[in-house]
């Protein structure tokens, strides 16, 4: 393990993360908030710490794959707990733990929060929860890579430990140019989302927090009651933003390059799209009688499976009171997750596909056992590693998650908490039911449970392998 | 620029290294998956698995945006039905592999019918670069510039040199020949010298020279200037045919070790003035039979880099003639070069060397000035040929009082074909051509030489 090269790339990281700490400081500035100066300070501490471990590159430049994971791994961690340092500073979050689980639900794009009232918040502090979102949507490394490229295989290694899915590839030969025109097509949506929600009547602030949470599918409320005291136009504009952030962004390069043929060749965000609309129609069906119009359960269903099935968490109604069949739809909705390489989280849709094919060529090889057929997706065939690893990591999903289950069943709260608590948080949902559900919070989980939490929301964004990485001690050996 | 370059072998990689450095816009095609895997792990560049001669491969790779294609799969049809497609789909530049003799003698017409841009022969191009160390066998290496006007050559400054522990100022009083000594390689040290620089037992130089000059300075200093007189050829593959080829016209006489009897008898068919023995060249007896002692120069052309060096090796204990060994894998040139196995070839280099000389070239129609880039001492020096454009601000002021940075050196000016080896006292004027060594690296504009 280089660990020389690691330490410089995590000093880029924290020097790139103290830059946008600025922002919220002057967010303070404007609201004549006197927590102003904890952002400021954070901000100059870091960008010098992060400056001077980064000023000179280290002799060897070796950068392997678990170099990749490693830096990537530890610079979430890092970012984390760097970002909490503000709102603990002034006290707002009076526990440092908090803090931390507040921001790297903020970074990992979860949106669960142990803030029992979100408007006694400052502004400042609403809107670095809310950017945190926009940032952890897309990636620190993916940003750093599109400000300043770094050498060789490191682009690739880093890319591959922090992007979602199965594959991961570049749109473009450069990575470079490939980061830059991710960041491009994730600036020009949020600034549409931005204008379109403040024409329709959000405050500027309300629109820029709204808007930066729906980028990262994060669903950091600014108010207790999240989206629900809004107008139903406002209600459709995020609905319809939380899908389009949901799909495989590649889809809007294939658009930026006019290939649109192709665009409906992508057999994932067929899929994806042909869920959410079996997913609303039943809902619809299922609860409008307890509503007064047929046209608010159908927003109301719209927004709650949109709002889950892209893992963003923002919530119109509380969905805990719904029926069963509603709510296990939902559940079913946060395990599946959005689309790979878009900003949700999840399992994925191309892993879920994967999936059932090979049970499906596995039960076709008992009934025929000489046949031969390959996993194929889009037209072309799944390399066979691909299938493996996409069977793997379902397989230490679903041991971490029943991991951490059991370790928050210590704690004080019901089954149905603890199984949504974490399936929320591993997948970067947010609100779970019953005690976390769109009304509730994480605020009575105990330290142990808010640790286990972190850790499932970090492992859960990375798609696991950097964080758990981590733990190997083979991984620090030094050659 | 968009380059596409279908086919990841020895040769590809090369080419995929320099063309990253030199940041340009890479796709790379093949067939293999983990090749592919491998290459998009390592390197700045977009991987595509699939078949590149498919219509919808090429596409998916961008073929209608790209400005060069390269191809150099193992198989020659394969390449020239890429650069076919490729020409047809994208009108862009092509280049493709072409090995087999039977194509070689038809090369111009496939290259005009096909409308490819070059082609280019591995084979082809190292039995040219052997040829041209059999016709000068005191240099190591030779590389030229300006059309073939200005040469670099390598050569090891011997324990009973005349150059040993004189200063370059006493070596240019006691040659008299317009030379320059421009790399001097000592151990892991790599010296662009000054006047007071002294030269010691085994250092490895580099010096830059007229055609004609090169010659004059190697008999002033006692070397031998005459082309080899014969040579004895190991293996008889088809860069053997080719170098018997090129040598037999040059007047040298060839002799040809080769295992395979009908190998054997083809060669014989195709060259009827060679001698071929047929027989086992690890077989000392038959070495030593066909007179290995004293022969004037011996070519290790087998298809094993083992044999190839053990080969060498021997011939060196028997023989104080030319020794050049053939290396297909560059993975460990370094540890190679430490033996004492006379001249290195490295067949995939060679051709990977012209390749990037032609994308350099066609970059240089967009924008950058440098008209030729050649690699010494492993890379670690490069020197650059530039085109000197109007307004350059080093036209018209004195050499010695240009403000250089440090390590850097001007070996040459090419004025109009007439080749100035530079003085204190000399100017550089527009038009001219001028060559820079420099162990720096990512010049791009003469004006980057000042400080």
């Amino acid at each position: 393990m280089n660990i020389a090269i690691i330490l410089y790339t995590l000093g880029r990281v924290l020097a790139i993360e103290s830059a946008f700490m600025i922002l919220p400081g002057i967010v303070a500035l404007i609201y004549r908030e006197n927590n102003w100066w904890t952002y400021f300070v954070v901000a100059l501490v870091g960008m010098l710490a992060g400056l001077l471990v980064s000023f000179k590159k280290p002799k060897n430049t070796q950068f392997f794959a678990k170099e990749g994971f490693a830096s990537v791994g530890l610079a979430w961690l890092l970012i984390s707990m760097t970002g909490a340092l503000p709102p603990f500073l002034s006290r707002e979050i009076p526990n440092y733990i908090d803090a931390v689980f507040e921001m790297s639900s903020g970074f990992t794009t979860t949106g669960a929060t142990i803030l029992t009232d979100v408007e006694a918040i400052t502004h400042a502090t609403l809107f670095w929860r809310s950017f945190s979102h926009w940032i952890g949507g897309m990636g620190i490394f993916v940003f750093l890579l599109a400000v300043m490229p770094m050498v060789g295989g490191v682009n690739m290694h880093l890319l591959r430990a922090e992007s979602p899915g199965p594959v991961v590839g570049k749109l473009v030969p450069k990575m470079k140019d490939s980061s830059q025109i991710l960041y491009v097509i994730y600036i020009f949506l949020t600034i549409v989302q931005i204008i379109s929600l403040w024409i329709m009547g959000m405050s500027f602030f309300e629109a820029v927090c709204t808007s930066c949470a729906t980028a990262g599918t994060g669903g950091f409320g600014i108010y207790n009651s999240s989206i629900a005291n809004f107008s139903t136009l406002i209600k459709w504009d995020v609905t319809i933003f939380m899908i389009l952030y949901g799909i495989n962004f590649n889809v809007y390069f294939l658009i930026l390059a006019r290939k649109f043929k192709n665009i409906f060749k992508i057999e994932e965000v067929r899929t994806y799209l042909l869920v959410i609309v079996g997913a609303v129609l039943i809902i619809t069906l299922n609860i409008f009688k307890t509503y007064d119009s047929f046209g608010i359960a159908l927003t109301d269903a719209a927004f709650q499976v949109a709002s889950i099935i892209t893992t963003t968490g923002f919530a119109t109604c509380d969905f805990n009171l719904w029926p069963s069949l509603s709510k296990t739809i939902l559940v079913l909705l946060m395990i599946t997750g959005a689309c790979a390489g878009s900003t949700g989280g999840g399992l994925k849709f191309s892993r879920i596909l994967i999936l059932i094919k090979a049970v499906r060529q596995e039960i076709n090889s008992f009934i025929h056992p000489r046949s031969v057929k390959a996993v194929g997706m889009d037209d072309r065939t799944v390399d066979k590693a691909v299938v493996k690893s996409v069977c793997v990591y379902a397989f230490l999903f679903a041991l971490i998650y029943f991991g951490s289950v059991f370790i928050v069943s210590i704690d004080k709260y019901d089954m149905v908490t603890n199984f949504t608590a974490v399936l929320a948080t591993i997948n970067n949902v947010g609100p779970g039911f019953e005690v976390v559900g769109a009304t509730g919070n994480y605020a009575g989980f105990n330290y142990l449970s808010k640790i286990v939490f972190i850790f499932d929301m970090l492992a859960g964004r990375l798609e696991l392998y950097p964080i758990l990485l981590l733990f190997v001690p083979m991984m620090w050996k030094k050659h | 620029m968009r380059i596409i370059i279908v086919g990841c072998g020895k040769i590809g990689l090369s080419i995929i290294k320099q063309l990253v450095i030199e940041k340009h816009d890479i796709t790379v095609i093949d067939k293999n998956a983990e090749v592919i895997n491998d290459i998009t792990n390592n390197y700045d560049v977009m991987g595509l698995v699939g078949n590149g001669a498919s219509y919808s491969v090429q596409k998916e790779a961008g073929v209608d945006r790209t400005n060069l294609l390269i191809a150099v799969t193992g198989s020659d049809e394969i390449n020239l039905l890429c650069c076919l497609f490729a020409k047809k789909a994208g009108n862009c530049n092509t280049i493709a592999r072409v090995r087999d003799p039977l194509y070689s003698k038809e090369i111009q017409y496939i290259k005009d019918e096909l409308g490819l841009s070059m082609i280019i022969n591995p084979e082809y191009a190292a039995a040219v670069e052997i040829s041209r160390l059999l016709r000068f066998p005191s240099a190591d290496k030779i590389d030229t510039f300006a059309k073939g006007r200005v040469e670099l050559l390598n050569l090891v400054i011997t324990e009973d040199s005349p150059f040993v522990n004189k200063t370059l100022i006493d070596v240019a009083k006691r040659v008299l020949s317009d030379i320059l000594i421009c790399t001097v390689e000592r151990g892991d040290d790599i010296f662009i010298p000054n006047g007071a620089f002294i030269l010691r037992a085994n250092d490895k130089i580099t010096i830059v020279a007229s055609a004609v000059n090169s010659r004059e300075f190697f008999t002033k200093i006692g070397y031998d200037t005459h082309q080899v007189k014969d040579t004895m050829i190991i293996g008889g593959g088809t860069m053997t045919y080719y170098l018997a080829e090129i040598l037999l016209k040059m007047g040298i006489k060839v002799k040809i070790v080769e295992q395979n009897r009908d190998k054997c008898e083809e060669l014989s068919e195709n060259l009827p003035r060679a001698t071929i023995i047929n027989g086992d060249a690890t077989n000392q007896e038959i070495l030593i039979e066909e007179g290995i002692n004293g022969c004037d120069s011996f070519v290790s052309l087998t298809g094993i880099d083992e044999t190839n060096i053990i080969l060498s090796l021997f011939a060196k204990t028997r023989t104080s003639g030319k020794i050049v060994t053939k290396i297909d894998r560059i993975s460990f040139d370094d540890i190679i070069n430490t033996f004492n196995v006379g001249s290195l070839i490295y067949p995939d280099k060679i051709a990977a060397d012209y390749i990037v000389s032609y994308v350099r070239a066609m970059q240089n129609s967009i924008g950058s000035n440098v008209e030729t880039l050649i690699k010494l001492n492993g890379g670690r020096v490069e020197a650059l040929e530039f085109k000197i454009q109007k307004g350059s601000p080093v036209i018209g002021i004195p050499l010695m009082q240009l403000n250089l940075k440090r390590d850097i050196l001007i070996g040459c000016i090419n004025r109009r074909g007439t080749i100035i080896i530079p003085k204190g006292q000399n100017t550089i004027e527009e038009g001219d051509t001028v060559i820079v060594v420099t162990t720096k690296s990512g010049l791009s504009d003469i004006k980057d030489i000042l400080e």
